[in-house]
């Protein structure tokens, strides 16, 4: 771990954060968010869908518990950097395998600390979520503005092709095969159908529908990512062809994704769900269940509307038959889940594997398979 | 699905007195409740014998019920009251187990009442520790393995079999606080304690459990709709580890240490503990704890009810679980309930914090010396501190200037002996931790000795070393928003943090005008609830008056630092330093010094140098009062006198001022360590054998010497001055002898035998005292009659302890006349009738003895008790038995009494025998007591006193051969005799009175009880004009 210098976070539209830089002292932007989650920050970090994006943790001491292999949900970081209000490097647990701040600095993770993070929280969540940069106080100010209009918008961003693997992974198990179109999966998903002793293959997102069936799948699975969904169409593409072919589900951009293909519309929230506690009612069996959530975007209800008011399972027309939402955010009751019968599908827009988490939407797994079975 | 619409009448009850794991956060919970059940349209009918609550204020309930918390007076209520549903689970232990009794007892059924909350099965399988055990295993959840053993041998085999395993706890049967066990990490260990364990307990039988000592130790707070939707309300974690109970660790929310998966596997357990033992609405405390090396999981024990750590989860989130818990209790879903703090968003989610809280306990071992100040797995603290700081540091230096500590522990020289003392967890360990690390101990040497996770120790090592981390920022306040800033709150809970230069503060203030009341700190003995109340009340009284009530405090278990109390709550260390940031941002009209007891008083003066307006009351008032000498010309000057007194420099002065004042004399150091050194003296040779025992008195240790009144009666004066008139509120007598801390006796309004000449000359001196002081506001005045004089003992012009039970006894809230008056009003504007109710009401204290090891039961001028309990009846016996009921020391129905009682007092002391013996009581008396009986054709049974040798009367009170004590003392011997017996009896819980009038209201209860409970009274009825 390098010593502390001083630097800043600074956003669009000028509001500046001062703080101490304790990973890379260059200088870097990207979208910046906030997750409130108040452990699973290792988790976070490697989740792919945080691509291009710049984490502010809520919670304020962060990396209590060092770095582990086993918290991983990928090969490396995706997030650009962590703002923090005090980070640690503590590497004491009996799990921890490092302390966090020489992960982050090894990893190349933009990393400051000391920052006001609650002032940065209350501004996004009143201003939205926008682009901003962390940057040593050897940077002006005006150079980093500069730097900062030079990133592009996360709207209309296509992420998700640059966290696709490149050939295709498998995951060898007796059950159901699980094909998996990957726009940056988190291992916690995958760990979840392997756990039901599903055969796992993730194939590179730009994969075309033939190869997807030449795989044999029981069930497509369309992943969690990072990005816009409307900047990855030719992911849309692919899905609408397989539609009707094999029973799907997706998570989160999966879920995004498939909804698109079915001519449902997509939009970006002002500062998005990013944290382990939003309440999330099924409204098949009326169980709230506390949901671990990351994204952005999310999909248009019936009549245009981003908010549906009913608790009911409304139901609505798409390109391919009914829509029945199946799933509600309560906090701003926007759309966490549809049920797509014609298409045999269904998707949710939280993450029912947790990793970071609340673990009460597991059992979603066991319903993704049983419409497996019923092919 | 919302509320229910089936029952109309709800009975909440309350937890009685304050004792030590039970105290002010059940009023937090029931007035929650209350409020919430008031508002959906219910009618409540309250029951708790405890006065200096807030749920007790006749506002909060449709029949408030002050009786004892027994199966007798509450079954009385219920058939009066008939009650559709009984809510228990807001009022602790004591309420819990008070609805068990009524259910076991029929009573539930009979007038077909309804538990909600939790029914009997779910209280059941919650709290009794087999069927829990069992419960736990078939959900396939672990809990510590215990074998109960009788041998040896049996112990050697359960571990040969593999069902007990080391290192393990040896705990004997039926011994107080576990005497005579340990733990044992060998095989040999195991057979010498199973040995000494099984040889300690009186029947032979020692439980061996698993030890999970040094294991890290959680809390999650749960609650449970009739949905079954279930969320975690916060998670805590213990910095003290497993061995120290959770009331006595200190602890921080949420867990630091726990990576996620570990965090989740325990909060999928806490909802499967409490989906398993069935508590179908409300909340509870699921215990764990977890192997730092491995991170194995045990669940400890399950509360099915609202908890202290629930009501510092509540303060630590802003998520109000007892008022959710009332809201789910009537049939709402978590759902259906809009979160108080942003409003926007439901109640059935799981707050996220951006903070980091601390808890520390606050101890009054100083009050028991001998007792052994080790912590343990019972809990001994009488109180504690919350604090909010953003960073680990930040929030733990400010708990730490929480306490308001008087010292701070001895640091031993060597660093070993510091080690050494950091091994074994006492209230002072905490700050050896730090005074090791200032030494350069290392992280792992002070790890090896305490099990601390290291995580706490690497941030305590930072703050020994570098402070709080706040130096070069700015202070600026923030809300606590149960959401981490990802939603605005509507809620003025604020606390201070330090962020770079620039940073925006989110207090709302108005320009309306603010006043702020300075809160009471941490509970502890002689500042307890009883000043909690009040400043509740000051800040309702604020409000009504038109002015913003900002309130600082910083103790989590009360109702001052429920959000809803102010209209802006500051929770904050009560320091001039933070009292001042707050002044400097509210710029209040005034702030209130006077209802929070010592701890706002002791920052009066800095407060007035800091040119902020005080209210009520002048400082200068309050050091007229205080100051022995300035006081004494005062009276004076009103012509009214003290007890003859001096202060002596030498013993030869000493000598001389005792022969000025007479005998008997009480002596005492003018620097009192908890009363040890104070005595009576009855003669120049009493005296000479004190100075030569104890304190050689010198200009450095002056003496104290008072004149003690002999058969005086105390009485305490509870008024309200505004400047130019006095209203005498309550003028309560003593019950029990003088010497003793007002704080530690009972009393009685009205006065039992006071003439009304001697009334009125009270009355007057109040009202010139007061007058002469300048009081605005509250003065408590402590007086002694003698011999037909009146003699002023002390007088303290701020708000009293006894001023909630004044309060409830004659129906006028003291507190809040107080406040408008010191707002500008007169008491010419106050609508306060003469007292003139038919009803007698009694205050008892309760005693927390039982709880130290080795502390001396004995009562003297350092108050003890730890809370109060109100007695309501048509006569004073009636009154008296209900209070002695109410303090859990019930008069016996039949037994033993013994009595021994001072010449003068043999004549009425025969009397009360014959009467004991026609209720069908055995009379025990000492020799000379026993003749005089005897002579009146009373049979009794004489015995020795303590000089007189074994077997005297304290062998038995110690072999419970005697169900009350009649021991009314006087002369150094007897007085020396009667310590020893009513230490005896505080020790067994044998209820013990020192004065006739006690004595013989004690008889006539017992007389009284013999035809019945008698009629139950609500407040309601007892005040309606």
């Amino acid at each position: 771990m390098s010593e502390p210098t001083p630097g800043y976070v600074l956003l669009e539209d000028g509001s500046r954060f001062d703080g101490m830089l304790c990973g890379n002292t260059g200088g870097g932007t990207g979208e910046v968010v906030f997750n409130t989650s108040m452990t699973g920050y290792q988790e976070a970090v490697t989740d792919p869908s945080y691509a291009g994006q710049i984490i502010t943790f809520t919670y304020t001491m962060i990396g209590n518990y060092g770095v582990s292999a086993a918290a991983m949900e990928s090969d490396g970081p995706h997030a650009r950097g962590v703002i923090m209000r005090e980070g640690r490097n503590n590497a004491d647990a009996a799990s921890a395998e490092g302390g966090w701040l020489d992960w982050l600095q090894a990893n190349g993770v933009w990393a400051i600390t000391g920052v006001n993070t609650r002032a940065l929280v209350r501004h996004i969540r009143d201003k939205g979520a926008m682009r901003g940069g962390i940057f040593p106080d050897s940077i002006p100010t005006g150079e980093a503005l500069g730097m900062i209009e030079n990133e592009p918008s996360m709207a209309g961003s296509d992420f998700a092709s640059q966290v696709s693997p490149e050939t295709p992974i498998e995951h060898a198990g007796q059950g159901p095969h699980v094909v998996a179109l990957d726009t940056g999966i988190k291992a916690s998903i995958v760990n979840q159908f392997l756990e039901r002793d599903c055969r796992v293959t993730l194939l590179p997102c730009l994969t075309g529908a033939s190869d997807v069936m030449a795989r044999e799948p029981d069930l497509i699975f369309l992943a969690n990512g990072p990005g816009d969904p409307a900047a990855v169409s030719a992911v849309t593409d692919t899905i609408r062809e397989l539609i009707g072919e094999k029973p799907m589900v997706g998570i989160c951009l999966g879920h995004q994704l498939l909804s698109r293909a079915v001519g449902l519309e997509t939009f970006k929230l002002p500062f998005g769900h990013r944290g382990s506690n939003h309440p999330v009612k099924d409204l098949e069996t009326g169980v709230i269940e506390i949901t671990s959530q990351n994204h952005g975007f999310a999909v248009v209800g019936p009549d245009g509307a981003g908010t549906i008011e009913t608790d009911e399972p409304v139901r609505w027309q798409t390109s391919h038959g009914e829509a029945v939402l199946s799933h509600i955010n309560l906090y701003d009751r926007t759309v966490e889940g549809l049920r797509l019968p014609d298409a045999k599908a269904m998707t949710v827009q939280h993450h029912p594997e947790a990793g970071p988490g609340p673990r009460d939407a597991r059992h979603l797994f066991d319903r993704f398979l049983d419409l497996a079975k019923e092919g | 699905m919302p509320r229910r619409d089936d029952i109309k009448r709800i009975m909440v009850i309350g937890s009685g007195p304050v004792v030590i794991g039970q105290a002010a956060e059940f009023d937090y919970s029931g007035v929650q409740a209350c409020k919430v059940l008031l508002e959906e349209g219910y009618e409540v009918v309250l029951v708790n014998s405890n006065p200096a609550t807030i749920m007790t204020d006749p506002e909060f309930a449709t029949r408030t019920y002050v009786e004892p918390l027994l199966p007798a007076p509450v079954a009385a209520i219920i058939e009066k009251e008939r009650p559709d549903a009984l809510l228990p689970t807001l009022g602790g232990q004591t309420a819990l187990n008070l609805a068990m009794d009524l259910s076991a007892n029929g009573t539930l059924e009979k007038y077909g009442v309804e538990l909600i909350g939790a029914n009997r099965e779910a209280i059941i399988r919650g709290e009794d520790r087999e069927v829990f055990r069992q419960v736990m295993t078939e959900a396939g959840i672990r809990i510590p393995w215990s074998i109960t053993v009788e041998s040896v041998d049996q112990a050697l085999k359960e571990l040969d079999e593999g069902d007990a395993s080391l290192p393990a706890i040896i705990r004997p049967a039926f011994t107080m606080g576990g005497q005579g066990g340990g733990v044992a990490e060998t095989r040999d260990e195991l057979v010498e304690v199973v040995a000494k364990g099984i040889a300690a307990s009186p029947i032979g039988q020692v439980l061996v459990e698993e030890s999970v000592i040094g294991w890290g130790e959680f809390e999650l707070e749960v609650m449970r709709d009739r949905n079954d939707n279930v969320v975690i309300i916060c998670s805590i974690e213990n910095v003290d580890p497993m061995g120290v109970h959770t009331g006595d660790s200190i602890t921080v929310a949420p867990a630091q240490s726990l990576t996620d998966p570990v965090y989740q596997s325990l909060r999928d357990m806490a909802i499967a503990v409490i989906r398993e033992v069935g508590v179908e609405t409300g909340g509870s405390n699921v215990q764990f704890a977890v192997n730092p090396a491995d991170g194995e999981i045990v669940v400890i024990e399950m509360n099915p009810r609202v908890s202290r750590s629930s009501a510092l989860a509540s303060k630590a989130t802003g998520f109000p679980i007892a008022k959710m818990a009332a809201k789910l209790a009537v049939g709402y879903a978590l759902e259906e309930i809009p979160n108080d703090i942003t409003r926007a968003t439901p109640a059935s989610f799981e707050p996220t914090i951006d903070y980091v809280v601390t808890k520390i306990p606050r101890f009054a071992f100083e009050k028991f010396p001998g007792a052994d100040e080790k912590l343990s797995t019972y809990m001994q603290s009488v109180g504690e501190v919350m604090s909010i700081g953003r960073t680990f540091r930040e929030s733990f230096a400010k708990a730490l200037a929480s306490r308001e500590l008087d010292s701070r522990p001895e640091v031993p020289d060597s660093d070993q002996e510091l080690l050494n003392a950091i091994a074994t967890p006492t209230p002072g360990r905490i700050d050896l931790v730090l005074a090791a690390f200032e030494r350069g101990l290392t992280v792992e040497q002070v790890h090896e000795k305490t099990f601390i996770d290291p995580w706490f120790l690497r941030e305590l090592e930072l703050l020994a070393a570098e402070g709080d981390g706040t130096g070069g920022l700015e202070r600026i306040y923030n809300s606590v928003d149960t959401c981490a800033a990802e939603f605005e709150a509507a809620t003025p809970y604020y606390y201070s943090s330090h962020e770079p230069e620039g940073s925006p503060s989110e207090i709302r203030r108005g320009d309306g005008k603010s006043v702020v009341i300075l809160g009471a700190g941490p509970n502890r003995i002689g500042q307890g609830i009883e000043f909690d109340y009040c400043c509740v009340h000051a800040a309702m009284t604020a409000r009504e008056c038109g002015r913003d009530a900002v309130m600082i405090n910083c103790n989590p278990e009360t109702v001052s630092t429920d959000y809803d109390t102010s209209d802006r709550l500051y929770f904050e260390p009560l320091t001039l330093e933070h009292v001042l940031a707050v002044c400097e941002k509210e710029q209040p009209e005034g702030v209130i010094v006077m209802f929070g007891g010592q701890t706002p008083l002791k920052l009066a003066e800095g407060l007035k140098e800091a040119g902020i307006p005080l209210l009520g009351t002048p400082v200068e008032a309050i050091d007229a009062a205080e100051d022995r000498g300035k006081f004494g010309a005062l009276i004076d000057r009103l012509g009214i006198k003290p007890p003859p007194y001096g202060t002596a420099l030498s013993a030869a002065e000493a000598e001389e001022i005792a022969s000025g004042i007479g005998y008997p004399l009480l002596v005492r150091p003018s620097f009192v360590l908890g009363g040890r050194a104070m005595e009576i003296c009855y003669s120049a040779d009493d005296l000479k054998g004190y100075l030569e025992r104890h304190v050689k008195a010198s200009p450095e240790h002056p003496l104290l010497l008072d004149r003690f009144l002999e058969n005086a009666i105390e009485v305490d004066v509870d008024a309200i001055c505004d400047g130019d008139e006095v209203f005498v509120a309550g003028i309560m007598q003593h019950v029990e002898e003088a010497g003793v801390h007002s704080g530690d006796s009972a009393c009685v309004i009205p006065p039992m035998s006071i003439g009304q000449e001697m009334i009125d000359e009270i009355k007057e001196a109040t009202a010139a005292i007061a007058l002469e002081l300048g009081v605005v506001g509250l003065i408590n005045i402590q007086y002694a009659v003698a011999a037909g004089e009146l003699y002023v003992i002390e007088a303290n012009p701020r708000a009293s302890r006894t001023v909630p039970f004044v309060s409830k006894a004659i129906g006028i809230p003291l507190a809040k006349v107080a406040t408008r008056i010191m707002l500008g009003q007169k008491i010419a504007d106050q609508d306060l009738p003469e007292f003139r109710g038919e009803h007698v009401s009694v205050k008892e204290a309760v005693l927390p003895f039982s709880r130290f090891q080795g502390a001396d039961s004995v009562l003297g001028p350092e108050m003890k008790s730890t809370g109060e309990v109100i007695g309501i009846g048509p006569d004073f016996p009636t009154a008296f038995g209900k209070a002695q009921a109410a303090a859990g020391v019930a008069l016996p129905e039949s037994g033993t009494v013994f009595v021994s009682v001072t010449d003068t007092d043999k004549a009425a002391a025969t009397q009360l025998a014959a009467q004991l013996h026609d209720l069908g009581f055995e009379i025990l008396a000492t020799r000379g007591t026993a003749q005089a009986i005897s002579r009146m054709g009373t049979p009794v049974k004489a015995i020795n006193k303590l000089a007189e040798g074994s077997p005297h009367v304290v062998d038995m009170i110690e072999q419970r051969h005697c169900d009350l004590v009649i021991n009314t003392p006087t002369g150094s011997g007897a007085r020396a005799d009667g310590y020893e017996i009513r230490s005896a009896a505080i020790r067994h819980g044998i209820p013990s009175v020192t004065t006739l009038t006690g004595a013989s209201a004690a008889v006539r209860a017992m007389a009284a009880r013999a035809n019945g409970y008698g009629e139950v009274k609500s407040l309601q009825e007892l005040h309606a004009r």
